[in-house]
C-alpha cells in the first residue's frame, strides 16, 4: 500500500533532501513507524515521548488536519497524500507560553513512563 | 539581511495596526531560491490573542500549496507583538520551523513609531539581520537600511535570559 508523503524544507535532512517519499500503513501511526524504518529520526521530530502528535508540526491526509482525524489513529487508504508542515506560531507571551508547552510534554511523558 | 520592497513592508504595518492590540501574522512569498519577497499574503491569526499567534492549519495547507504551485516559498514570515520589543520570543524560537524564512517582528507597541527587525532561527539560534527597505516605485538604486536594536548579532536564546 503506497501513500505519498510530502516533507518541509526543515526535515528532509532524514529523507536525503527529497521532498516526496512514500510509505505504507493503516493509520498515520504505522506510517510514521513504516518511514522511520528507512528515514531514522524523522518520526522522532513528529511524535513526543508521550506518543502524541508534536504541537510544533501539521499533518495532513489529503485536505484534512489529522488533528480533526484521531491524530496519529488517523486510518489511511491506499493512494492517500499525506503532508507535514511546520505549524507556524508563537507570540510575546514567550516564556510562560513555552514553559507551560514544555510542562505538558514533560508530564505526558512521566505519565507514559509509569 | 533582508531587502524588501517598501509597500510591502507599509502593508505589513498596516495589517499590524489593523489587529492591534491583537498580534498580527503572515507570509511574504517570493520564487524559490531568490531570497526576494514579491507576495505578500496577510493570513489568520486563528488564536485571535494580543500575546499569541497561530496560523489556521487549513488556511497554511492552501497557501503553501499555492506556494508549491507558483514555484515559490516563504521568503518572509512576519508577525506583530503588540505590548513588547520586537525581538522573537522562546515560543517564536521553539516553532521557528523554516530555517530559509526571514523571521520579520513588526512591534507596534508605539501608536506613532513601528519597531521591524528581521532575523534568521535556525536550531533555535537567533541571528539578527539588518532589514533593506528598497523603494522600487521611486529609484531602484534609492535604499535606506536599517539596523535595529542594540542587541548583539547572534544570541543563543538557552543562554539569552529572555
Amino acid at each position: 500500500m503506497a501513500i505519498e508523503v510530502r516533507i518541509p524544507t526543515i526535515l528532509r535532512s532524514y529523507t536525503g533532501g527529497a521532498k516526496v517519499v512514500e510509505g505504507a500503513g493503516d493509520t498515520l501511526g504505522d506510517l510514521l513507524a513504516d518511514l522511520d524504518s528507512r528515514h531514522a529520526g524523522l518520526r522522532g521530530r513528529l511524535v513526543t515521548e508521550a506518543g502524541a502528535l508534536h504541537r510544533f508540526v501539521n499533518v495532513y491526509v489529503n485536505d484534512e488536519d489529522v488533528r480533526f482525524l484521531g491524530a496519529l489513529d488517523a486510518k489511511l487508504n491506499d493512494g492517500d497524500s499525506v503532508t507535514i508542515l511546520p505549524a507556524v506560531a508563537g507570540g510575546a507571551f514567550g516564556f510562560a507560553a513555552a514553559a507551560a508547552i514544555a510542562a505538558q510534554v514533560s508530564q505526558r511523558a512521566a505519565l507514559a513512563a509509569r | 539581511m533582508l531587502s524588501i520592497d517598501r509597500s510591502i513592508v507599509d502593508a505589513i504595518v498596516a495589517h499590524a495596526r489593523r489587529d492591534h492590540p491583537d498580534e498580527a501574522c503572515g507570509v511574504v512569498a517570493g520564487p524559490a531560491g531568490s531570497d526576494t519577497p514579491t507576495r505578500h499574503i496577510p493570513m489568520d491569526n486563528a488564536a485571535r490573542s494580543m500575546t499569541f499567534y497561530e496560523f489556521d492549519s487549513m488556511e497554511q495547507l492552501r497557501v503553501w500549496r499555492e506556494m508549491d504551485d507558483r514555484d515559490e516559498e516563504p521568503v518572509v514570515i512576519y508577525h506583530s507583538h503588540t505590548a513588547t520589543e520586537a525581538y522573537p520570543s522562546r515560543t517564536d524560537i521553539s516553532f521557528a520551523g523554516e530555517p530559509g524564512a526571514h523571521y520579520l517582528l513588526v512591534s507596534t507597541r508605539e501608536p506613532d513609531t513601528e519597531e521591524i527587525r528581521s532575523f534568521r532561527i535556525v536550531d533555535g539560534v537567533v541571528t539578527e539581520e539588518p532589514v533593506r527597505i528598497v523603494d522600487a516605485g521611486v529609484d531602484p538604486h534609492a535604499v535606506q537600511s536599517y539596523m535595529f536594536g542594540q542587541s548583539p548579532a547572534t544570541v543563543d536564546y538557552e543562554c539569552s535570559g529572555r
